[in-house]
């Protein structure tokens, strides 16, 4: 029960903001985000924000799956 | 970055599968349980469940707010409905949910007012809009949708919306894990909800893998989050060591959302409440604090629903534990099917019997 | 059956196609009939001709990309297009509910003239009754359509190996009214696909390629437009859901509210099974079209008895397609 998509900051207004999400913009709320920025990734459930995404971590996350990927490859082997 | 695309990636999906199937190799049939109706839902839209290794099963459990909600609250959202000068506003999953004798879906045919609206806020425009008429909002969902709804009674108070109520059917994630658990001894893994994870971080979780021994995921909703999810669980019954891991780094914090713990923590408080096919859960629900009562849609509107009656050969509840499968209803696919259903599990788009009838050629649990 | 008419007996789906078969077909009965195709194949003195009807009910009344009006012209003309014939007189009934601003009547009209215009039909007969406040959402049209058959198309039985093809992008016309209504998004710039597909219909079946059917998947989207067609056919169809077109637009609104694109009705969009070795040249001519642009081979035929819908996701791992079962509704879950 969380269908949540993620969506780019474009513009902030108090507790309100606008975020794009696939050529689209939506009016979000941000109580839930510690001191939001334009241009961050926040995952919005019910046009509620959760929290901030970290590109960091994605990137690491990434990484490991990178990691499982050679692993697959030389099972195959 | 987009935080999407990059989650889909088909060969990294397909070199996952294959690690996948070699950890799982040999053993005895391996049973991972999801406890959230949006893995149910991802689960079957990518097909994942056929292309697992046929000794790892995936069973859903009770994580989908539309199939744990009783028929008592149903009845009642109805009996609201039929009051003249009440709009119910509600989300779209609880529109075709049967209650006794009726649903909303049905009632709106009738003539009453049910709107569909997309978030919380949303209902409290809706009040703004209609100060001639109380309306009620629904409040179903877990932790990932009860800040929302905390926020929209906040911002009622502090815009002075009086005809603003909420309907509390909301549960909490731990204490249904604490007493799935209780009774089960059969599940091997638990691939934990992700975005109510986001919420009350990851913290809640540890009893699970320190009092009973099953090892915990947190895990995100793409494809590859998943799949990797799974693997992670397999490592750590390889190692014998099961154990709360994080998957979801780039949302979920261990401590989780402290605003939005707090938030919860100002408007609600625990409660004692009905999960379909779990019974009475303590301190498994919430309801509004006497400091919001005004906008408590039970404390504010006197109704008589009509008594609540189980259908009967209905097994959802057992469905939902994990413990019998869509296969096992007598009722499924001929009495019971997305076109006039019985329980819960038919109706919930994602309910396992729904998915089952509609996504795959077996019902889900029977391999082969 | 139900006791009452609900709203989910109007949504193109399973309840709609019990209703009619049981409720209709066994009082009317007759061969032409009981096709339940998009037009009726009947004979004028031996001269056959297509005939078909369909009534308009949209809210908003005006919409991006188009009006009821235009909707009302091109729902029947693409009725008459994919039966393989060529649109040639329509009627035009109009219910129209007290207090409708004649402002707004006059642009319908506009639009329903410049449809017919681009279908080249002659609207020829209508009628006008007007109904109290309440009684009809603004304004309702029916209109019937009269076509003759293009010479050399023979519709024929679904084959094993067939493919399956789509004229362009699915579910636009249904976001762009859900966009209309629900106002859920600040700028999401989504336009009906409306339009008439006589033109696309033409430009196809002078390929000379072997088209066994052809229809315009509006209610029920794709998702119902194949499993009808499936019926009856001992075959299967298998769809790569990475071939089907989609535009950003519509995939994320999908992914926001909980839809599935299979099901959102399209208004200038065909879909059509052909022999296998014409395929390529089909999708070709259809792409030289203007409102085939878009078109993409999405499936293949399998003759496994099992008359179902599959899509196989890009990794891999294929789900049923069944028949919708109601209007779809938007989730948080």
């Amino acid at each position: 029960m969380c269908l949540a998509v993620p969506m780019k900051i474009e513009s902030i207004d108090g507790v309100r903001g606008v975020g794009s999400f696939a050529e689209g913009q939506y009016d979000i709320r941000l109580d839930l985000v510690a001191e939001p920025a334009v241009g961050e990734y926040v995952m919005v459930h019910a046009g509620m924000a959760l929290d901030r995404l970290d590109e960091k971590e994605a990137l690491e996350t990434l990484k490991l799956l990178g990691e499982l990927y050679e692993i697959s490859g030389r099972i195959s082997e | 970055m987009k935080f999407r695309e990059e989650f889909r990636n088909k060969d990294i999906a397909r070199g996952l599968l294959l690690d996948i199937a070699h950890a799982a190799a040999g053993l005895s049939p391996v049973k991972f349980m999801e406890v959230c109706g949006s893995h149910t839902m991802a689960i079957c839209r990518y097909g994942i469940r056929q292309l697992l290794p046929h000794n790892l099963m995936l069973i859903s459990g009770p994580g989908c707010p539309v199939c744990v909600t009783t028929g008592d609250y149903l009845d009642r959202a109805i009996a609201l409905a039929r009051l003249p000068g009440v709009i119910v506003a509600t989300f779209g999953d609880l529109l075709k949910v049967p209650g006794s004798t009726s649903s909303l879906d049905k009632e709106r045919a009738a003539g009453a007012r049910v709107e569909i609206v997309f978030s919380p806020i949303e209902a409290v425009d809706l009040a703004h809009d209609n100060p001639d008429r109380r309306i009620v909002f629904l409040g179903i969902g877990f932790e990932t949708t009860i800040p929302a709804v905390a926020i929209a009674i906040k911002d009622a108070r502090e815009r002075g919306i009086a005809n603003f109520l909420v309907l509390s059917g909301h549960k909490l994630m731990p204490p249904a894990l604490r007493a799935l658990v209780s009774g089960q001894t059969s599940i091997n893994g638990l691939i934990l909800p992700g975005h109510v994870s986001t919420i009350i971080g990851t913290a809640p979780y540890e009893f699970l893998a320190r009092d009973h021994g099953i090892g915990c995921v947190v895990t995100g909703f793409e494809p590859l989050d998943i799949l990797q999810g799974i693997y992670m669980l397999l490592n750590q019954m390889l190692k014998g060591t099961p154990r709360v891991e994080n998957q979801y780094t780039r949302l979920v914090r261990p401590e989780g959302n402290r605003a939005g713990q707090a938030i919860i923590n100002e408007v609600f408080e625990p409660a004692d409440a009905p999960w379909r096919g779990l019974g009475v859960i303590p301190n498994s629900g919430l309801r509004i604090r006497e400091e919001f009562a005004a906008f408590d849609a039970e404390r504010a509107i006197r109704i008589q629903p009509e008594p609540t009656r189980e259908k009967e050969g209905c097994i959802c509840g057992e469905i939902l534990q994990g413990i019998k499968t869509p296969d096992d209803c007598p009722l499924f696919g001929q009495h019971c099917t997305p076109v006039e259903p019985v329980g819960p599990c038919m109706v919930s788009s994602e309910g396992c019997c729904a998915a089952s009838y509609r996504y795959l050629e077996k019902p889900l649990g029977s391999k082969g | 059956m139900e006791a009452k008419v609900s709203l989910a007996h109007g949504s193109g789906g399973r309840l709609t196609r019990d209703l009619i078969q049981s409720l209709f077909l066994p009082r009317l009965g007759n061969d032409a009939l009981a096709e339940l195709s998009d037009a009726a194949r009947v004979q004028l003195d031996g001269r056959p001709m297509l005939f078909t009807t369909d009534s308009f009910v949209v809210k908003p009344l005006e919409f991006p990309g188009g009006d009821i009006g235009k909707l009302a012209v091109c729902g029947t003309v693409n009725d008459l297009a994919v039966s393989g014939g060529r649109p040639l007189w329509l009627s035009c009934g109009l219910i129209i509910e007290e207090g409708l601003p004649i402002a707004v009547l006059e642009r319908v009209a506009d639009s329903i003239a410049a449809a017919a215009r681009d279908a080249g039909v002659s609207v020829v007969c209508g009628d006008t009754k007007v109904v109290e406040a309440g009684g009809a959402d603004g304004l309702f049209i029916n209109t019937a359509g009269i076509g003759v058959p293009i010479a050399g198309y023979a519709p024929g039985p679904i084959l094993h190996g067939d493919k399956v093809l789509v004229s362009g992008t699915i579910g636009d016309h249904e976001a762009a009214i859900f966009q209309a209504r629900e106002n859920l998004g600040r700028r999401l710039a989504i336009a009906s696909d409306c339009a008439s597909l006589h033109g696309l219909v033409a430009a196809m079946l002078a390929t000379g390629v072997a088209v066994r059917v052809m229809r315009d998947p509006t209610r029920g989207g794709i998702g119902a437009a194949l499993n009808e067609l499936l019926a009856g056919s001992g075959c299967s169809v298998e769809l790569e859901e990475d071939a089907i077109p989609l535009r950003e637009e519509v995939r994320g609104m999908c992914e926001l509210v909980g839809f599935d694109p299979m099901y959102l009705a399209n208004e200038g969009k065909l879909v059509c099974f052909a022999a296998a070795e014409g395929a390529a040249a089909l999708l070709a001519a259809m792409k030289a079209h203007a409102l085939g642009a878009g078109a993409a081979a999405i499936g293949e035929v399998a003759a496994d008895g099992r008359e179902r819908v599959y899509l196989r996701s890009g990794f891999g791992g294929s789900r049923i397609v069944a028949m919708p079962s109601g209007v779809q509704l938007p989730r948080i879950c």
